[in-house]
């Protein structure tokens, strides 16, 4: 049966099962390949995707528990070309280094800021459990304080 | 294709529509860090690395060598800008294609001299090792910016303003001499006229290549040693970067794969019945050592291997489990080594490490395309002329029919280098049964971490002898697992250094892991110096500085991660700092960890501190990014990742049981450069190996447990007092 789904503000009707994780359907189906696979089991980020301001681990979310709410990914937080100030600290710090744990890694952290526009390092510690391979933890820290205190935690 | 000749690559070439290329001729090792080009280039040269000026006045550099997130296509290009005096903002880098042209084979010219004696500092056995792989095109060995860089790149430039400058007199009938090159512009000062490098670059090509061009003076670097944005970074923050895994071609099929879960085992049987009948499944592909399942889709695919139950043999492995590799390596260690007899105090130890994964981000995938005797391939790998050798041997196929396309990757460390390409064999041959449809092949995270290039195990048994005066007057080894002579220097002064390897052989596959042998050898000989010291009674960074009177660049970097982390101030009770100090890749890294153990034995690493000789630094940027990063992929070994063996196969599966550390485990780091006279060396990574042994020795000064098996997570931690 189609579902129907809201993807960076377009409605899309999909015929796929069900059960079809949103990872794949957003990759595969739709073409949208800055949602990243990693894990496959949701312990590693790469694949986070915001439903309805919410981070959601898309590798295990069936398609079918995303009809009639939004679904955001990587290409949808710049809206109109500008980068969101999450992707805008991300090219300031040069936080990326091989980039694939990104995606995931902005979108979660976008919506750790809808959550404390001025997270604490606790804050940060207790919501963001990317996996980074690359060790970018450093910078990943820094330039959510730096968002913060630019006052851009309450854009993200 | 057009067949590799070696005069094809000498000299330039016009650009259809104007503007040039440029190649460098061969090149030779030189001591000196400005004479680069050997005279008799243009016969024993192979051109290696390229420019393009376009009519737009832009400079295109073409890299040979990946971007997996180090950096360096971007440092490269700061290096041929440099010398070019070109306009930073004119400049753009592209990967060079996978074709023999782009063979980065000056790496081994530069550094594949003769062997020394094994204990012999001078030699990088690592690269040594990389080197051998001539005529591949390898990002390895953090050889980029150290060979590439300075025995190509800087020798480009400086040759293509060379011949910008001649088109410039020329054009303006005025001498060389009073022609200067400055932001993509040739200047004639005396009379004020001036052309672009585009304006000039179709002229320019008519020079010949100049074989010995001036390089500049460091001290007036205006791109160099400065921070430079990535070229890379926007993509990666926007989700428009195309990795191996994203890429897609009209009427593509996916592929899962199961895989001999023995290393060598073979497919005995398989009934592919369940998956055939699953929505969307094309087709069961028996392989020799693998059962894969092609599908509409990768979900498709991904749900119909798991409905199969595929039989494979254990190719006599099914016994081998990490006891028995380790037992096997104590066996092989035998005795504790000699010491002198009349020694007033003796030391001994012995060390472990594991097996490791690189569990790079990105799981490794191939997409093939396969018509009647030609074939491609798409794919994010750290040698691409290497790769297409692997799909061509597979496809039985002329390595000519082939052509590669290479992606960014996401994450390599080691486990993309020359020879470890399974998944493209696997990829390749997938794409042969289903020609001329292609299919992308995506590993699961499982088949990923159970079918890796092992960091190896390994184990060390140290002893060493104090003379009555505390002095070090030994420090032997017998070691299994591996090592070489880089990896097991020690830079003291102590009369009798002897490391011994002792071969104790597994089935097991093992590969190169960021820093390879390094990584082993740095936790055995800093610990073991560490233990030296306290059965001395002397500040473990007093005892280390004391032994480096012939060493002035250790010296100094221990000197400086010390100073850093204010070394001898004093620490509440369940804290402590630990030093280590190792050199690889043409590299010294000094760091200090501060770590604090709670009243409930939980461990936290609070800060670590980084004092890095690499000679000099291109951008300052990326440099640190690669300490910072070496140091945390480093710390994720020490603290919890391992991979064991039951039965021949691997244990773990995915990330709950091959762990990482997230960012709530990550400390502070902090990183300064030294500048010294050395050339330079390698950045990508020479930071992780001091990283386990700085822990662990901050542990034993936090708490007196010293931890000599990693990863540290095995060992409980006592109960502090306080």
């Amino acid at each position: 049966m189609p579902i129907t789904v809201t993807i960076n503000g377009h409605a899309h009707t999909l015929d796929i099962e069900p059960d079809t994780p949103l990872l794949w359907a957003l990759r595969d189906t739709l073409g949208l390949t800055g949602t990243k696979f990693g894990c496959g089991i949701s312990a590693c980020g790469a694949c986070t995707v915001l439903v309805d301001d919410r981070a959601v681990r898309s590798c295990m979310f069936p398609i079918s528990q995303v009809a009639g709410a939004n679904v955001t990914t990587i290409e949808g937080l710049a809206a109109d070309g500008t980068l969101n100030p999450v992707q805008q600290a991300w090219l300031d710090q040069q936080v990326p280094q091989c980039g694939y744990c990104q995606s995931g890694m902005i979108v979660a952290v976008t919506a750790l800021f809808k959550q404390f526009p001025r997270p604490t390092d606790e804050d940060i510690d207790a919501t963001i459990t990317n996996i980074c391979r690359c060790g970018t933890f450093v910078r990943v820290r820094r330039a959510i304080h730096a968002i913060a205190e630019g006052g851009g935690g309450e854009h993200a | 294709m057009r067949k590799w000749t070696r005069r094809a690559f000498i000299g330039t070439g016009t650009l259809a529509g104007g503007g040039f290329v440029l190649g460098v001729a061969g090149v030779a090792f030189s001591p000196s860090r400005h004479s680069v080009v050997s005279d008799d280039a243009a016969t024993t040269g192979q051109l290696t690395t390229w420019l393009l000026v376009t009519p737009d006045n832009l400079v295109t550099v073409l890299v040979p060598h990946c971007e997996m997130g180090q950096g360096s296509q971007t440092a490269l290009a700061m290096m041929a800008a440099e010398e070019m005096e070109a306009d930073w903002n004119l400049v753009r880098v592209k990967e060079a294609p996978a074709t023999d042209d782009y063979a980065n084979a000056y790496i081994a010219r530069a550094f594949g001299g003769s062997i020394p004696a094994p204990l012999g500092r001078a030699f990088d056995y690592g690269t040594y090792r990389f080197a051998r792989w001539y005529g591949t095109q390898a990002t390895g060995g953090s050889t980029a910016v150290r060979g590439t860089g300075r025995y190509g790149m800087s020798v480009a430039g400086a040759a293509a303003k060379q011949m910008l400058i001649a088109a410039a007199a020329e054009r303006f009938g005025v001498s060389a001499a009073e022609c200067k090159a400055s932001s993509s512009r040739i200047l004639h000062t005396p009379s004020g006229r001036s052309a672009t490098f585009g304006e000039l670059a179709s002229a320019a090509a008519k020079f010949s290549v100049p074989s010995n061009p001036v390089l500049k003076d460091p001290d007036t670097y205006t791109i160099r040693r400065t921070a430079r944005q990535r070229f890379d970074i926007r993509s990666k923050v926007n989700g428009s970067a195309v990795y191996g895994i994203d890429f897609t071609l009209p009427g593509m099929l996916y592929a899962a794969v199961e895989i001999a879960p023995v290393y060598g085992g073979k497919l005995v049987s398989v009934d592919s019945a369940p998956a055939e009948a699953m929505p969307g499944v094309k087709r069961v592909v028996r392989l020799e050592n693998a059962v894969a399942v092609v599908a509409d889709s990768y979900w498709h695919a991904r749900k119909a291997i798991a409905s199969l139950k595929p039989q494979f043999d254990d190719a006599g492995h099914g016994g081998v489990s990490t006891e028995s590799i380790f037992a096997a390596f104590d066996k092989s260690l035998g005795a504790v080594p000699d010491t002198p007899k009349d020694a007033a105090t003796l030391v001994t130890a012995d060390y472990r490490v594991p097996f490791l994964a690189h569990a790079t981000m990105e799981p490794m995938v191939c997409t093939a395309k396969v018509e009647g005797d030609r074939a491609e391939i798409w794919a994010g790998v750290q040698d691409p002329l290497n790769a297409r050798s692997a799909a061509a041997k597979a496809l039985g196929m002329d390595v000519e029919h082939v052509k590669l396309t290479n992606l960014p990757l996401g994450g390599g460390f080691g486990r993309r280098l020359p020879f470890t390409y399974d998944y493209v064999e696997l990829g390749a041959r997938i794409g042969k049964v289903m020609s001329p449809v292609p299919v992308k092949l995506v590993w699961s995270r499982e088949n990923d971490i159970q079918h890796d290039y092992y960091r190896p195990a390994g184990m060390a048994r140290f002893a060493g002898a104090l003379d009555g005066n505390k002095m070090p007057v030994a420090a032997r080894c017998h070691y299994a697992g591996g090592g070489d002579g880089e990896s097991v220097f020690m830079p003291y002064a102590i009369a009798d250094k002897r490391a011994d390897n002792r071969d104790a052989s597994h089935p097991i596959r093992t590969g190169a892991w960021r820093s390879v042998l390094n990584s082993q050898h740095g936790f055995f000989k800093e610990s073991f110096i560490d233990e030296l010291a306290h059965a001395a009674g002397k500040d473990p960074f007093l005892f280390r500085r004391d032994l480096m009177t012939d060493q002035p660049r250790f010296r100094a970097a221990l000197e400086k991660a010390a100073a850093m982390a204010n070394w001898s101030s004093p620490l509440p009770a369940g804290e402590g700092r630990g030093i280590a100090i190792t050199e690889s890749f043409g590299t010294i890294v000094a760091e200090v960890a501060h770590v604090a153990v709670s009243p409930e034995g939980a461990l936290r690493v609070r800060n670590v501190f980084a004092a890095v000789d690499c000679g000099d630094v291109v951008n300052t940027d990326t440099a640190k990014a690669q300490v910072e990063g070496g140091i945390i992929f480093g710390l994720s070994a020490a603290l919890l990742s391992e991979i064991t063996i039951a039965q021949g196969r691997v244990v773990e599966k995915n990330f709950r049981d091959y762990r990482m550390i997230h960012i709530a485990d990550a400390p502070q780091i902090e990183v300064e450069f030294i500048r010294s006279d050395a050339k330079l060396g390698g950045l990508g990574e020479p930071a992780v190996p001091p990283i386990a042994p700085a822990v662990t020795n901050a542990i034993f000064a936090a708490t007196g447990v010293r931890v000599r098996e990693l990863p540290i997570k095995n060992h409980p931690l006592p109960r502090q007092t306080t």
